[in-house]
């Protein structure tokens, strides 16, 4: 296995490398690095008594060195020249900003407040790591009221700093549950984000590992939307750890038989695991409210841009139960006194953590999608009950004002037209024409259309998951309605 | 340094701010979006309705704006000096924070067709070819949402390897050593592996032999991190990467500590399967108090095709997403990774060069070494493992248990004197600490030399208070806008409280 370490040839592509150069050494000094300046380094090195900053690498074998130099693009140290560089590839992408885009699906594009912008670009928020709670009083007190405001939002009392994303809150979720009931089989429904469900299961798979969750599929009624109770029924068994479903579902449903779901995992011993979209809480029953054992979601609708997905963030939350908290892999920032009795925040629970036990920890923690957690507490702060109400009714009403547009056409279906939410499920079977070729036709016309769910989940035919939000305006969906209509019948 | 530094008055903004959740007033708004008709609420099912409204405050948008900027200025961070070590503290240009705002990465969907993200494509393939070049991998992936991510990546790319070959039954071993971030023993037990972990010989690493000794059929592989955090460069890492290979198990370069080795060393040449950047601390990407982060792990060929997808391809002229290997471990997160940060990274790789990254990785050396012959003569410190000689990498692991013996004064306590002049703490270790009373700082490449003159300016200055007056030192924080946490509580299931409905429910409960 060794030979490789010989070869080291990349086929460089021409034009990145091919102007790269072992210049000399600029005289200059480098502007983000105040002690390249001959004179302070001469000065350090007098300091440690030595000629040439090389010997201080004397611990490296020379034969560990570099077998080459490095050959990289010469240094754009010239800020209007990087500036340059970086947005002449930017201006290649087209942004949401230009176009109208209905995808949604696991990233949504929500309006942001400027607000919520101007605090996540703070130096104080963007640049740290860790500090004392009496140095990182006021991070901690915005992480403490994300937890508290999502807590309101959602019904629990327990919420816990954001991790990666949904899929990761749902995959620790899964695990968390199945420590608790000391089960290994846990029930998902069919219809999920292929992303997330690809990230479940790389937490509980795969099939030959000791401590393998077996995933199990819960067939959605097709008429419906909504979970088939009988087919949970028939799979819910005493070795069954968790029932996870989702509010509003990947394809938009509202699920409306939420108690009856969590009160069936509840007789048969396993743990009720939500997954939310927190926006829609403004008007749709919050899961605590419902029998959810632990809730998990995405914060990015709440306040963060899509950043192409860089914008995700998950959140698992239950109730506050020490047999619940004793599970969490994630940091927990409590609310705790001063030696003056002064309010502070510190850190709960922490020994559990992996950064307390290592591999006796419970699952892993690292750095996380903190930042996040502040841009989503000054947009709920922003928000209020009234905010979330109002965006709740805005969006329901624009989604289905679409869907009667849209189902107006020729061909054009709507699979469940009633009980969604923001997202939806337009079927294109009856006008021959596949999701690709009229995406294409739509972003000729300045529209990114829904997401092509024909490869993904074949048997929806010709379907596509599209997005409403409150950054559609009805002038907008006409414009869909009619673009479709020209693609669709042409 | 030679001359006794005058040290700055410094003190924390105070601003008693309330909690927001104290701060609403009926009927307050912080803002508005298009009434619609009440009457849509009957599109929601009936059960599905929300009865009671969310006991959010309702604020004004200014209030919201200053109630956020005074906590933000009851932060400490980087505002003063701050090298809180294994996080490599750098300067993050803020050029690539105004660029990733703009809409053209700010507000867009992964699932855009690839023809309308032809800019940030191009950027994410040439910056895989840029770290192929600080590495020797054939591959990367950014799907990793930060260095533990990256850990864990590899820990699900051990099990597919292995599966593929047959042997995930019976190589169910990943070693690591008690140096290594916990990431590596935490993710691989995540995966399903048993860990192994090695202990440090006098030099400072694990020896050969028990290496050797650990080694067998059940090896899946090696995670590990060269330097450690000591700043002590394993020298027989060459050696460890043949015993595990000839063991049948893949080795791991958890490049944690990458910042003084930088165009120094690449892992692959080294015979590393696999490396990790962080890059939100070697390549000036923000931190973001946490995140969020991005782990770029790189591989070899042979591995490349267990890779979660999708990766960033060219066909002709067109960048593309692909994303059919059927070897492929899937998705340790959705879509691509922390994207923004992923940009932010490519051009701090630009605005550096290769010479640029030379010389940093020179300078945080070069400071390292300069503070640690200042830090060792101040009273109570002494460095872990003294009796290993030579230069340190760019971080050298100290120890303040002379000082505690002396005095009572614990590393701790120090950390909360340091914040009083505005110095935010200093790294101790990872859990368990093999030195006694651990602090770490790094110096990076870019701390001008007065900070860092400054910094032991404030160490010898708390020194002196210990031996002289430990009790200023052991109740502090005094400059902060609040005292030493009193940490009972976090523990106490009738105590903690993780939101503020579970503090009230608690308060009341205690008052009855």
């Amino acid at each position: 296995m060794n030979s490789h370490v010989l070869i080291h040839i990349h086929a460089l592509p021409a034009g990145l490398l091919e102007e790269a150069s072992e210049v000399p050494r600029s005289k200059r000094a480098h502007p983000f690095m105040p002690n390249s300046v001959s004179a302070i380094e001469q000065g350090l090195l007098k300091e440690l008594g030595i000629q040439s900053v090389e010997e201080l690498f004397q611990q490296i074998p020379s034969n560990h060195r570099l077998s080459k130099p490095l050959n990289l693009p010469p240094a754009l140290s010239a800020e209007s020249e990087l500036s340059r560089h970086m947005t002449d590839l930017l201006r290649k992408n087209i942004s949401c900003e230009e176009v109208l885009n209905f995808l949604g699906g696991g990233c949504w594009q929500h309006h942001v407040p400027a607000i919520c912008d101007e605090i996540i670009q703070r130096s104080e928020f963007l640049t740290p790591i860790w500090g004392t709670p009496s140095s990182d009083l006021g991070r901690n007190q915005a992480w403490f009221e994300f937890t508290s405001q999502l807590g309101e939002l959602i019904d629990l009392d327990l919420v816990a700093l954001p991790v990666y994303s949904w899929g990761c809150a749902a995959g620790h979720a899964i695990r968390m549950a199945a420590r608790l009931t000391g089960r290994n089989k846990v029930l998902i429904p069919r219809f999920i984000d292929p992303e997330r469900r690809a990230v479940i299961a790389n937490y509980c798979e795969p099939v030959n590992m000791p401590s393998r969750i077996e995933i199990i599929d819960l067939e959605v009624d097709p008429e419906t939307g909504q979970l088939n109770l009988k087919d949970l029924d028939l799979k819910l068994n005493d070795q069954v750890a968790a029932v996870y479903f989702e509010n509003p579902a990947y394809l938009g449903q509202i699920e409306s038989q939420a108690s009856k779901i969590s009160a069936a995992a509840k007789k048969a011993g396993a743990e009720t695991i939500v997954g939310v979209d927190p926006i829609s809480l403004g008007v749709l029953n919050p899961p605590g409210n419902y029998g959810a054992d632990i809730v998990v979601g995405s914060i990015q609708p709440l306040g963060i841009h899509m950043y192409c997905g860089g914008g995700l963030a998950g959140f698992i939350a239950s109730r506050d139960e020490p047999r619940y908290a004793y599970e969490y892999p994630t940091l927990m920032i409590s609310i705790a006194e001063t030696t003056h009795g002064e309010y502070g925040f510190g850190m709960a629970l922490f020994h559990q953590s992996s950064y307390g036990l290592r591999e006796e920890g419970k699952d892993w923690t690292g750095t996380s999608t903190y930042l996040w957690a502040i841009g989503s507490a000054v947009y709920m702060s922003l928000m209020g009950p009234e905010g979330f109400r109002e965006l709740g009714n805005l969006i329901i009403q624009r989604a289905h004002y679409c869907t009667d547009l849209l189902s107006d056409i020729d061909g054009v279906s709507i699979s469940n037209p009633s009980g969604f939410f923001k997202e939806f499920v337009v079927n294109f079977d009856g006008t021959g024409k596949s999701v690709d070729y009229i995406n294409k036709a739509l972003l000729e016309r300045k529209i990114l259309g829904g997401l092509d769910l024909s490869k993904s989940f074949p048997e929806l035919g010709n379907s596509s998951l599209y997005c409403v939000t409150e950054l559609h305006s009805e002038a907008d969906l006409q414009q869909l309605a009619e673009s479709l209509r020209e693609v669709c019948t042409q | 340094m030679s001359t006794k530094q005058k040290l700055r008055r410094y003190h924390a903004p105070v601003w008693d701010e309330p909690l927001i959740m104290e701060m609403g007033v009926a009927g307050r708004r912080g803002c508005h979006f298009s009434t619609v008709n009440e009457d849509v609420i009957e599109l929601i099912p009936a059960t599905m309705r929300r009865k009671s409204k969310p006991d959010l405050p309702e604020m004004s948008e200014p209030d919201v704006l200053r109630h956020y900027l005074h906590l933000s200025q009851e932060t400490l961070g980087m505002m003063g000096i701050n090298l809180f070590g294994t996080c490599t503290m750098k300067y993050n240009p803020r050029l690539t924070e105004a660029l990733t705002a703009r809409p053209q990465i700010a507000d867009i969907h992964p699932n855009q067709h690839s023809d309308t993200l032809q800019g940030v494509l191009e950027i994410i393939y040439n910056f895989d070819i840029l770290l192929r070049e600080l590495s020797g991998m054939d591959q990367f992936t950014f799907q990793p949402a930060g260095g533990a991510d990256a850990a864990y990546t590899q820990a699900c790319i051990t099990r597919a390897y292995h599966a593929a070959n047959g042997e995930l039954q019976q190589r169910n071993q990943i070693i690591t050593s008690i140096q290594t971030h916990p990431c590596n023993p935490a993710t691989s037990a995540t995966a399903g592996f048993e860990v192994v972990t090695l202990m440090l010989d006098d030099n400072g690493y694990p020896s050969l032999d028990a290496l050797k000794a650990a080694t067998s059929e059940k090896t899946a592989a090696l995670m590990i991190t060269n330097p450690d955090d000591m700043g002590i460069y394993n020298p027989d890492i060459k050696k460890w990467v043949d015993i595990v290979h000839d063991a049948g198990g893949l080795c791991f370069y958890d490049h944690a500590n990458f910042n003084g080795v930088m165009s120094k060393l690449r892992a692959r040449e080294l015979g590393f399967d696999a490396c990790m950047f962080m890059l939100h601390k070697t390549f000036g990407a923000s931190k973001g108090g946490g995140g969020p982060a991005a782990g770029a792990y790189g591989c070899t060929t042979e591995l490349s095709k267990y890779l979660p997808g999708p990766i960033v391809t060219k066909d002709g002229s067109k960048f593309i997403l692909t994303d059919n290997s059927p070897d492929s471990i899937g998705r340790v997160r959705e879509y691509w990774g922390n994207v923004q940060q992923i940009v932010k990274a490519y051009a701090w790789t630009r605005a550096m060069g290769a010479n640029g990254i030379n010389e940093a990785a020179n300078m945080s050396v070069l400071l390292n070494n300069y503070m640690e012959k200042d830090l060792l003569k101040i009273r109570g410190v002494t460095r872990s493992y003294p009796d290993i000689k030579g230069w340190r990498i760019e971080m050298t692991r100290y120890s303040l248990g002379q000082l505690y013996e002396d005095t009572g004064v614990t590393a701790i306590d120090v950390q909360h004197r340091m914040v009083d002049f505005g110095i935010d703490a200093f790294w101790l270790s990872h859990e368990p600490w093999i030195v006694p009373q651990p602090f770490t700082p790094e110096a990076g490449e870019t701390w001008s030399k007065e900070d860092i003159d400054y910094w032991i300016a404030v160490l010898q200055h708390i020194s002196d208070e210990a031996y002289s007056n430990p009790e200023i030192v052991t109740t502090a924080p005094h400059n902060q806008a609040i005292h030493k946490l009193n940490p009972e509580s976090l523990d106490d299931p009738d105590r903690w409280a993780m939101t503020w409905r579970a503090f009230k429910r608690k308060q009341a409960a205690r008052k009855k």
